[in-house]
C-alpha cells in the first residue's frame, strides 16, 4: 500500500473521493510498489484474470443461444456452431478457454510452490487461491455437462455417484443432486444454473485474493520481505502492466492456435455423440485438468476412501502453509526442497497420465505409488525438511544481493557473498 | 523468456500426448491415412470433392443416415460445396417435408425449401432401428468429430470390410471390419465400382467415393472450417505484430531503471 496520502487534484475529484474513495483505489493500484525482480512466472496472475473475464463474456453470449434441456441442449450447441454469427468462435474460445485457464492456474500454483508464496504472511492469499481453484474445477465440470454429449452425461454420472459413497445419507444426497433417480433433465438445468453462478463467486474471490495480496505485497523470486516503496520496487504502472500485457499476448498466441487450428484436440470425440443413457462409452475420462485427481480417486480400492483421498489431495494444499515448516521461502535457497519440488511436479504429471489410462495392471500400480508419494511429499517430507534442511544464505535486499539475511528482516544477519541470484525466468 | 516458452511447449506437448494416448486406445489396425486438403493451417475443402461427396451421400448414405443439423441452404454457402442458389433450391425441392398446421388445422406436405433441414430417412429412432436389424444408423452431421481418428477413421471404416479371421463367428447381419471399434459392424459394405456416376467424369472407384463422402462429412461436421482458418491466420499475424510492438515499448519503459525485464 502506498504510504503517502492521495489527494485528487480537481475539486470534483476531491468531493467524489471523500464520499467514495474510488480514486484512492485507482491511485493505489497504479502506484502499488512491486518487487522489480519478478520474473515471467509472476505474469500468470494477470493472465488468469484475463481468462476469467474471457470465460464470463463468452459464456454470457453462449447462454443467450444455448437451451438447457436434455432433448435440445446438444442441438442448440450445433445451432451455435452453424447458425449463430461467429458462434463457432465464441464456443471454441469458451471451450479451449477452460483448458487455457487451467494451464495458467497450474503454472500459477506451481510458481507459488517453488517460491514459497504461500508462507507467512500470505497464508490467506493462498487459501483463497485454493478456494478459487476448487470452484474452478467445479465450474469446469458443470460446464462440461452442458453440451449433453456422451462424456457430459457419463462424466456427470460418475462424479455425482461419488457422493453415494457417503455413509447413510449418500444415496439421498445423490438423488437430491440429480433431481431424480438418474442424471436427467433436472440435473442438466440445475447444472446450467450453477455453472452460471460459480464464475461470479470466483470473481468475488479473485477480488479478495488481490486485496489480500496488496496487504503484504508480492512475494518475489528471492522470497525476502522488501521495504516498500524502495530501490527494490517499481510502481505497478507502467512497469508491471506492460510486462503483464506482453506475457498475456504470448499466451494469447498459443490460445489462438488451439482455437483456430485444433479446437477439438483437448476435448473428447465422444462428446460429439449426443448423450445416451443406454450406451456407456468404453472409457469414461474427465477433461485433462482433472486427471491427477481422477487417478488418486481410482487408485484407492474403497469408494469412500477414494473420495476422501481425492478431497484430501486438495485439502493438504490448503493447509500447506503449516505443513512446510521452513522459514526460507524461495526454493532458490533450499537446495534439497528444490529437488523434492521437481519430484512433485513429475509425480503430478505421472498421476495425470495414469488418470487417462484404464485403472488396471501396471497403470493402477504406478498410480498407487504416485498417490502415496503425493501425500508423503506434503505430510512427511515438507514438515521434516523444513526443520532439517541447511538453507543457503538469503540476501537482504534485491539491489544488494551480497548481504546474507533471512526472509524476516528482523532475523537478518550480515553474511559473506555466497549466493548467486538467479531465477527461472 | 526462453524458459517461459520452453515450459509452455513442454506442457502443451505433454497434454497433447496424454490426449492422443487416451483417445486412440483400441487394438485395431492403424488407419488408412489420407492427405486431406482441409487439414493444414491454410486448409480448405476440395470443392469438387464436396459436390461429389454430396452426390454419394444422397445416392448411397441418405437412405439410412440422417444429417439433421444441416440445411439445404448450407449447400450454397461459402466454404461448403458452393452449389449455386438455383442448384441448391432444385436439390431441396426434390424432398417433401411435413409442415403445418394450416388454417384448417391440418398438417400438409410441401417441397423442401432452402431454409429446411435435410429430410430425415426415418420418422424416429425406433423405425430406424427396426429397418436396420436393431442397429441405429448414426446421424452423420458431426460424425467426423465424434470418432477418434476423425476423417481417416471414417474413410478407413468405409473401406475396411474383410472376411473375418479364422475361427471368428459372426451373427447374421454383422460384418467384419478391420478398423471398426471391436471389428464388428452392422452396416453392410456399401461401395463398389461405378456405384454412382459422377457428373464431372471422375472414375467412381470405392477409394474415390470414400474420399469424397468423407470430405463431405468433414464439411458437415465443421462447416465454418475455412472461415476459421482464414480468421485464425489473420488473428495470429495481428497478435504477433502487437506482441513485437509491446515488447519494444516494454524494453523502452524498463530502460528508465537499471533492472532488466
Amino acid at each position: 500500500m502506498s504510504s503517502h496520502e492521495y489527494t485528487p487534484s480537481s475539486k470534483f475529484g476531491k468531493w467524489f473521493n471523500d464520499r467514495l474513495p474510488l480514486l484512492t483505489l485507482a491511485n493505489h493500484l497504479t502506484d502499488y510498489p512491486t518487487p522489480k525482480n519478478l520474473n515471467y512466472w509472476w505474469t500468470f496472475g494477470g493472465i488468469l484474470t484475463f481468462c476469467l473475464i474471457t470465460q464470463i463474456i463468452t459464456g454470457l453470449v453462449l447462454a443467450m443461444h444455448y437451451i438447457a434441456h436434455a432433448d435440445l441442449a446438444f442441438g442448440s450447441v450445433e445451432h451455435i456452431m452453424r447458425d449463430v454469427n461467429y458462434g463457432w468462435l465464441i464456443r471454441y474460445v469458451h471451450a479451449n478457454g477452460a483448458s487455457m485457464f487451467f494451464l495458467a492456474v497450474y503454472i500459477h500454483i506451481f510458481r507459488a510452490l517453488y517460491y514459497g508464496s504461500y508462507k507467512s504472511p500470505r497464508e490467506i492469499i493462498w487459501i483463497i487461491g485454493m478456494l478459487i481453484y476448487f470452484l474452478m474445477m467445479a465450474t469446469a465440470f458443470l460446464g462440461y455437462v452442458l453440451p449433453w454429449g456422451q462424456m457430459s452425461f457419463w462424466g456427470a454420472t460418475v462424479i455425482t455417484n461419488l457422493f453415494s459413497a457417503i455413509p447413510l445419507v449418500g444415496e439421498s444426497i445423490t438423488h437430491w443432486l440429480w433431481g431424480g433417480y438418474s442424471v436427467d433433465n433436472p440435473t442438466l438445468t440445475r447444472f446450467f444454473s450453477l455453472h452460471y453462478l460459480f464464475p461470479f463467486l470466483i470473481l468475488g474471490l479473485v477480488i479478495l485474493h488481490i486485496w489480500a495480496l496488496h496487504v503484504p505485497g508480492n512475494n518475489n523470486p528471492i522470497g525476502i520481505d522488501i521495504k516498500k516503496p524502495s530501490n527494490d520496487t517499481v510502481p505497478f504502472h507502467p512497469y508491471i502492466v506492460i510486462k503483464d500485457i506482453f506475457a498475456l499476448l504470448i499466451f494469447l498466441i498459443i490460445f489462438a492456435f488451439f482455437v483456430f487450428f485444433s479446437p477439438n484436440i483437448l476435448g473428447h470425440s465422444d462428446n460429439y455423440i449426443e448423450a445416451n443413457p443406454l450406451v456407456t462409452p468404453a472409457h469414461i475420462v474427465p477433461e485433462w485438468y482433472l486427471l491427477p485427481f481422477y487417478a488418486i480417486l481410482r487408485s484407492i480400492p474403497d469408494k469412500l476412501l477414494g473420495v476422501i483421498a481425492m478431497f484430501a489431495a486438495i485439502f493438504v494444499l490448503v493447509i500447506l502453509p503449516w505443513l512446510d515448516t521452513s522459514k526460507v521461502r524461495s526454493a532458490l535457497f533450499r537446495p534439497i526442497y528444490k529437488q523434492f519440488y521437481w519430484f512433485l511436479v513429475a509425480d503430478v504429471l505421472i498421476l495425470g497420465y495414469m488418470g487417462a489410462m484404464p485403472a488396471e495392471g501396471i497403470y493402477l500400480l504406478v498410480a498407487r505409488v504416485a498417490t502415496a508419494y503425493y501425500f508423503i511429499h506434503f505430510l512427511i517430507i515438507l514438515p521434516i525438511l523444513g526443520r532439517k534442511e541447511r538453507t543457503l544464505d538469503v540476501p537482504l535486499s534485491i539491489t544488494e544481493p551480497v548481504l546474507g539475511g533471512m526472509p524476516n528482516p528482523s532475523m537478518a544477519k550480515a553474511k559473506s557473498d555466497k549466493v548467486k541470484i538467479n531465477s527461472l525466468g | 523468456m526462453k524458459k517461459l516458452l520452453k515450459i509452455y511447449l513442454t506442457t502443451i506437448f505433454l497434454t497433447l500426448s496424454i490426449q492422443n494416448i487416451t483417445y486412440s486406445a483400441g487394438e485395431n489396425s492403424p488407419l488408412l491415412k489420407q492427405d486431406w486438403s482441409f487439414k493444414s493451417f491454410f486448409g480448405t475443402f476440395d470443392r469438387a470433392s464436396l459436390q461429389r461427396g454430396y452426390q454419394v451421400y444422397t445416392e448411397v448414405c441418405a437412405s439410412c443416415h440422417s444429417l439433421k443439423y444441416v440445411s439445404y441452404r448450407n449447400l450454397a454457402e461459402k466454404g461448403g460445396p458452393e452449389f449455386s442458389i438455383e442448384q441448391a433450391k432444385a436439390i431441396a425441392s426434390n424432398f417433401e417435408v411435413t409442415d403445418g398446421p394450416n388454417n384448417d388445422g391440418e398438417m400438409f406436405t410441401r417441397p423442401a425449401k432452402l431454409s429446411d433441414k435435410f429430410v430425415m430417412p426415418y420418422a424416429n429412432d425406433q423405425e430406424a432401428k427396426l429397418s436396420n436389424g436393431g442397429a441405429y444408423p448414426p446421424d452423420m452431421s458431426v460424425l467426423v468429430k465424434a470418432r477418434a481418428g476423425g476423417a481417416d477413421y471414417i474413410y478407413s471404416v468405409i473401406l475396411g470390410y474383410e472376411d473375418p479371421p479364422e475361427g471368428m463367428k459372426l451373427d447374421d447381419g454383422v460384418y467384419y471390419n478391420k478398423y471398426m471399434y471391436g471389428n464388428k459392424i452392422k452396416m453392410p459394405p456399401q461401395l463398389y465400382d461405378d456405384l454412382v456416376t459422377y457428373a464431372d467424369g471422375t472414375p467412381a472407384t470405392p477409394e474415390q467415393m470414400a474420399k469424397d463422402i468423407t470430405t463431405f462429412l468433414a464439411w458437415t461436421a465443421e462447416p465454418k472450417l475455412e472461415e476459421r482458418h482464414k480468421f485464425g491466420f489473420r488473428a495470429i499475424i495481428y497478435l504477433i505484430i502487437l506482441t513485437i510492438l509491446v515488447y519494444f515499448s516494454m524494453k523502452r519503459i524498463w530502460s528508465r531503471i537499471e533492472t532488466k525485464v
